[in-house]
This record gives C-alpha cells, structure tokens and sequence, in this order.
C-alpha cells in the first residue's frame, strides 16, 4: 500500500512539469517560449522540458470486471444483468451440454473415432456469456476454441458431431478438419487453422455492415492471447479504429498457447492495454464470471451498434484442458495449477450456485441433465458414425464457383483412376453415383 | 518555295523521329495499341490508367455495395488509377487505409464475406508478399472449406506489377506464378487500356477472388480508343493477336508489346509468320488455345519478365509439352528474367527483350 502511494506520488510528480506548463497558459501576460500543444500532425500533446520515458509499469494494470463472486453471489446488485429464467438456463445448460460433448469426443479421438479434437474446459463462461448478450444475427468470427458460442446460438450437438466426423451431413464437405465449425444460417463464418486471420476480415465485414442501410448489427471476432501476437491482430485494431467498424474483439486470455505461457507471449499489460494506444474503448473481465463477460459484450454491443466504433474485451480465463487431442500439458505446467482452476474460479459451478441459489436448478435437474447431455452427443455419435462421407468428387467441387476445364479433366483422371484401382482406396466409406 | 517547305517538313520529320528513337530507347517495347473494340459504341482516347479508373467508376456508380480501399487511393493513389473516385463517391466507398498490406487483404476478404464488393489496391506488386498468407490460405481456399457457404468472390485485389526502367528490386517484380500455385484464385494481367478496362470489370464481378496485375509501365504510356460503355471480357480465355504458322509466342501484359515486335522482326528478316497469343489469365489459363495454337505450329516460344525457375513459363511449357508431344518440332523455349533479384541498373541485360526473344526464335526455327 504505502509503495503504491509513493509510486503514485512519483508519478504525479512527473507530472508537475507539464501541470506548470498547462497553468502558465491560462496567464497571457507571462511570456512563454513553447506552446501549450506541440503542432506536429502525428500527436496531439504537450511539451514538457524533462525527459519522461514509459514503462509497462507507468501505468496501473487494467482491472478485471467481475458480478459473481466464488460463491455465485453477486458482489453489487446493481451490476445483475437481470437476465430472463430461460437465458439463465440455456446459458447454463450450454456449458454443461459442451463440457459433455467435449469430454466424449475427446475420449473418441483417443480411441481413433475421429483424428484431432479440441475442448473448450474453463472458457465456457466466455461463450455463453458474450452469445447471449449478442443479436442471433450478429456476425461471429472465431478462432476453434468457441464451441459454446454455437451451441447457445441453437447449433445442434449432430451438427458438430457431423463436422467432426466429416460425413456427408457436413456442410462444409468433410473438407476440414475437425472442430474448424461453420453455419451460414447462424452467421458463424467458417473457422481456418491459420491464427489471427479472421481478426482483420471480422473489421472488414463490420465495415461493409455499417454500409448497410438501418444497419443493426455488428461483428464479434474472438481470438486467443497467443494469436493477439500475430502480425493480424495489429491491423485488426488499427483499422478497426481508424476506419470506424462495429466489431467486438473478444480475446480469451487463458495463459497458455499451446505450451507457451503469456509471459513469453508479451510484456505488457495484456491485451487489454493494447486497446487504448489503438484508440480503442477497451475493458477486461473476468472470463470466468458469464455475468462480466455478459454485462461487457452487451455495452460493447451498444458501443459498436451505436456509434461505428470497435471495443476490445479481454476475458481472463484459464484453459484447464490440454491445448488440443495433439497436446499433453502436464508437460509444461503443475497439476496444482490446473486444479485451482478447475475448483475455485470454474464458470460452470459458479453458475450453478448462483441458478440453485435463485431456486432455478438444483442438484436433480443437474443430474437429469448431465445425462441426458451425454446420450444427446453419444446419440449423434453413433449416427455420425454411421453416415456415408461425401462423394470423392466434391474434393475437386468449390474451389472455384465454376470448375474450370483443368479441373474437370483432373476429376476424369481420377474417375478412371478408381475404375480401375478402385478397391484400393476406401470407396465404401464414400457415398457413390 | 514548294522546295523549301519540303525541306523544312523532312527536317520536322526528322526531328520527330529522333523523340521517338529516344523515347523508344527509354523503354524496351514499343507498344503495338488494340486495334479492334471488343464492343461496339462511343469510344475515349484513354491510357491504360484512365482505362482502369473509368473500370472502377462504373463499378461504384452501378453496385452500391463496392469500395475502393487501399494505401493513398483516397488522393488518387500514386499512378493516379483512382483519381477524383473520392469525391464523387465519398470518403466511405473510397478511402485510404493504415499501411498494412496483410491487413488490406484481411480487410478486404472481410467485405466480400459479409457480401460487399471489395476492390483493394496494393501499392506495388513487390508489396503484396505480407498479403500472402491472407491471399492464399484465406482468399483462396474460403468457398472450398466452408463447403459453398461462405466465398470472397467479390474480392478484387489490384497491384501494379512489372518493369518500369528503374525499379530496382522493390518496384519491378512479376509475383504471378508464386500465386499460380493456389487454387482458388483468379490471376490476371492485361497488356493495355482496352483489354484493362474489360478485365478488371470481369475481375470485379466475377465470383472468385481476383487478382488483377497491372503492369505500371503501360499506365500512361499506352493509349488506345477505349469504348466509353460497360463491357467485360472472359476471364480464363487467350488472345490470338497475330495469327501464324511458324511459331507460337504466348507472353502476357508488357512482354506482349515484346513478342509484337519479335514477331515482325522475324517476318522482315527471316520470312516467316509468328502466332502471337497474349494469355491474359494466369490462373486458370486457356490450355485450349494455346495447345490448339502449338499444335498448328509446332514451334512455342514463352516469355515473361519474371525469373525462369518456377516461373509461368515452367507451367505452360510442361503442359504444352505433354498436350503437343506429337507435333512439337523443337524443344519449348523460354525466354525470361534471370535467376536473380531484379537489379537496378542492370535492368537493360535483365529483361527478355526483343533481342534475347529474337535470338531464341531463330535458334527455335533452326532446330
């Protein structure tokens, strides 16, 4: 305490030089030999006459915004997001439909049933909070770690399921690979592997939404800590801000990428603190908390919607699960460590006091609906399994709108390729003519 | 008196042609106009410049979702391509960005996704290397992994590309063939205003994501009678614009000027007829003429500014090779940049001229 007084008393004392200047101005008969505001076009700012180098630590760390406390209890009721029975359920049931889901296919890529997975453990409050203060036809532009996000907009389990296993009911053709989700007609745009990228196209789509007459929407783009180090995420912020777009960027800080913590990710204060020396309105929360992050996203929204401007939200999180199916993280963190997280600051049973607190669940309903979660993704499972993958020849369909002639010939090579070495690839596992 | 008039206009003839000699020598073609419109109607003397801006101020004024964006475009842009867009357009459907090429085509694949046509400039070819990665892993592959759902076809990205006489490293490169290699995008490069014009309509409109090259050095010092009305010309198609039998020649944008002269060169000096085909679209390209060409022919000689390794040249060569086995009379040449970063000033021993093409077409003749 009294180190952080003498270190605000140092700074103001820093400031002193440019106090003085600022109150001689107000005086027009002292003569002065510099001006109140340097005219250089790059800045707007004062002289001052002493040198002031900054630091990450000349200023204080952006607070973290928090509703919930541990006990599920909210800290200042004049903070309660008021949200209706049915959200709060459906928020709720969200996450403990994904944790489910994430659990059993996770155990699936173990067994060989599908090739790679990715779960979403500690960051479930991240999702459902920020969907559910979004408009159904806002645009959202993820990174892969945001499952919960599509299943609160109504994306089915069997939908997922289906992707994963890259059957013939996936929209997106069994092209990619798992987890890399999308849904026209629940404006998700379709995930890519390559991190940060969707940062600066989320900007460009807000832009052309803001063109839009009596535009109502705006675009949500979430990435994690480690993609913020992209060379995307820079002119994300710079155009986002220069050119006025109503784009949310939602960063799920949760301290690790892959095995690198954020400690030799950045020095700086976070994401957050890249916010303002963009120009952008920017908060942190507790990404834990569904409230903040709710309460956060639904002003952000407001922001964006309202007056074309990006707003920055970083959301503090911890992943508890492995980074992805590839990834043993005991490798290079403590089991204590996770376990803290899993315990103490878990969106899940927050949410859950809070909900058995205002007398909407208890532990009945929680057990009917574990259950009933689990035998809806193993449901789904067990008819993915089943379904044909699509026929080989939309391998060579969408590249282009129309397929062009050098195309078209390579798919008669390959016809007359399988006509003859046909049992040497896995036709029945495709759907035939 | 008649006399002294006739000596005086010889003197003025003369001196005529001494500027144009000079003004020959300060480039390393002679550009050989359109002569034919591919559209009948009211036709402007434009440069290939004026050709584009006027491609562009049709786009804004016809589709109202369209923009035009990129670094000092607001202004005009530095080859003045969008000169006077901005005012009659506004500040919102024309205007500059920060200086990020990754971020213009990230930027721009996010128009077209949200359903907006989007026009980027990127200020030099040399400079679209940042883009790459939006380019080729987004752009590129954006219709085939969503399955259809979600495209960029509305994604347009010019970049001025090519020689100007002393670029140097950084304001002379030919990027095309490191963008032929992935699928799903449209490269393109036209040879002068008409053929600009159309194109880069055709590009605009098109569903895939294009990229459209201009080559610079043809911006003010090509002109030719544009039609003044809306047209567009196919993308994926060639031109045949000198029919032959001796030998096919296929180039495209600057080096099509190039393979003119080479061609008449070698109908005064040796006698015999070159075909000259100008590919015009890089990705996907017209095997059909080309090989149709070739196989009339026998003969094919490819040029292009870029280096040999891995050029364009490689991909025609090897396919012509294979579609033309039969009735190839002598190996396929290619006359092109070195192996080397382009060079300062150098350039005059760097570039596929007329000379070097000449000289590979008569040893191709003589094979």
């Amino acid at each position: 305490m009294a180190l952080k007084t003498v270190a605000s008393f140092l700074r103001l004392h820093a400031l002193r030089p440019t106090v003085r200047l600022l109150s001689t101005s107000s005086k027009p008969d002292v003569p002065q030999n510099v001006s109140k505001i340097a005219d250089f076009p790059g800045a707007k700012a004062p002289y001052i006459t002493e040198i002031k180098f900054l630091n990450e630590t000349s200023y204080d760390p952006i607070p973290i915004y928090r509703v919930l406390d541990n006990n599920g209890e909210i800290i200042d009721s004049r903070h309660d997001p008021n949200i209706d029975k049915d959200t709060l359920l459906n928020m709720y049931k969200t996450m403990v439909q994904l944790t489910q889901m994430d659990k059993i296919l996770y155990e699936s890529q173990r067994q060989g049933r599908i090739s790679f997975y990715m779960t979403n453990y500690g960051e479930e409050g991240i999702h459902v909070g920020s969907a559910a203060a979004l408009s159904p036809d806002d645009l959202v532009f993820s990174q892969y770690r945001e499952v919960g996000v599509l299943l609160f907009r109504g994306v089915t389990v069997t939908e997922l399921v289906n992707q994963c296993y890259g059957n013939d009911e996936d929209p997106g053709r069994g092209r990619q690979m798992p987890v890399h989700y999308g849904f026209k007609q629940r404006n998700i745009v379709t995930i890519s592997s390559p991190l940060a990228t969707q940062m600066s196209q989320a900007v460009g789509a807000a832009y052309a939404l803001k063109r839009v007459p009596n535009n109502n929407r705006c675009v949500i783009c979430y990435f994690g800590d480690g993609a913020a180090s992209e060379g995307d995420a820079h002119p994300a912020f710079n155009f986002a801000a220069t050119l006025d777009c109503p784009v949310i960027l939602l960063c799920r800080n949760n301290g690790y990428a892959i095995s690198t913590p954020t400690s030799e990710q950045y020095r700086g204060d976070g994401i957050a603190a890249r916010g303002p020396a963009f120009g952008i309105t920017t908060a942190r929360v507790d990404g834990t908390d569904p409230f903040a992050v709710y309460n956060a996203v639904k002003q952000a929204r407001a922001i964006s919607v309202g007056t074309n401007k990006p707003v920055l939200i970083e959301a503090m999180s911890y992943r508890v699960g492995h980074h992805s199916t590839s990834d043993d993280s005991s490798a290079y963190r403590s089991v204590e460590e996770i376990e803290k997280w899993t315990k103490d600051e878990s969106p899940i049973p927050k949410l859950k006091i809070h909900l058995e607190q205002k007398g909407l669940w208890d532990d009945e309903a929680d057990k009917t609906w574990v259950k009933e979660s689990r035998n809806i993704v193993v449901q789904a499972m067990q008819t993915a399994e089943k379904k044909k993958k699509p026929h080989w020849k939309e391998m060579f369909e969408e590249v282009y709108y129309e397929m062009p002639p050098k195309l078209q010939k390579q798919v008669q090579q390959m016809e007359s390729h399988l006509k003859k070495y046909g049992e040497q690839y896995p036709l029945e596992q495709f759907k035939s003519d | 008196m008649a006399n002294l008039l006739k000596r005086r206009s010889l003197l003025f003839t003369k001196l005529v042609n001494s500027v144009n000699y000079w003004k020959r020598l300060s480039s390393h073609f002679i550009y050989f106009p359109d002569n034919e419109n591919p559209v009948e109607g009211d036709t402007t003397k434009m440069n290939m410049m004026q050709a584009i801006n006027n491609a562009m101020d049709i786009t804004l004024k016809n589709d109202p979702t369209s923009v035009l964006f990129g670094e000092d475009v607001g202004f005009g842009g530095v080859f003045r391509c969008s000169l006077g867009l901005q005012e009659k357009y506004g500040k919102d459907r024309v205007f500059n960005t920060p200086l990020c090429e990754q971020g213009i085509a990230g930027f721009g694949i996010g128009v077209a996704t949200a359903g907006a046509t989007a026009i980027a400039e990127i200020q030099f070819a040399d400079y679209i290397f940042p883009a790459f990665d939006q380019i080729v892993n987004e752009a590129a592959k954006a219709r085939y992994r969503s399955g259809g759902q979600y495209d960029c076809g509305a994604l347009t990205i010019r970049a001025p590309c090519g020689a100007v006489g002393h670029g140097g490293l950084y304001h002379s490169q030919s990027p095309e063939a490191f963008f032929a290699h992935a699928p799903g995008l449209r490269i393109v490069v036209p040879r002068g205003p008409i053929a600009a014009k159309g194109l880069l309509l055709s590009c605009i409109r098109e569903k895939d994501p294009c990229i459209f090259l201009e080559p610079k050095i043809l911006y003010r010092s090509a002109t030719e009678d544009v039609p003044t009305g809306d047209y567009t010309l196919p993308l994926g198609k060639a031109q045949v614009l000198m029919e032959g039998d001796a030998a096919t020649l296929i180039g495209w944008g600057t080096q099509i000027h190039v393979l003119l002269e080479v061609a008449q060169m070698a109908e005064t000096n040796l006698g015999i007829k070159c075909e000259v085909i100008d590919l015009m679209s890089i990705l996907p390209w017209d095997e059909e003429t080309v090989c149709n060409s070739v196989k009339k022919t026998g003969r094919c000689l490819v040029s292009h500014e870029a280096p040999l390794t891995s050029g364009f040249g490689a991909e025609l060569a090897a396919t012509i090779q294979e579609e033309c086995f039969l009735h190839l009379e002598a190996p396929i040449a290619r006359v092109t940049g070195w192996d080397a970063p382009f060079p300062h000033v150098f350039e005059p021993f760097y570039l596929p001229d007329k000379w070097r093409c000449y000289q590979a077409l008569h040893d191709l003749i003589n094979y």
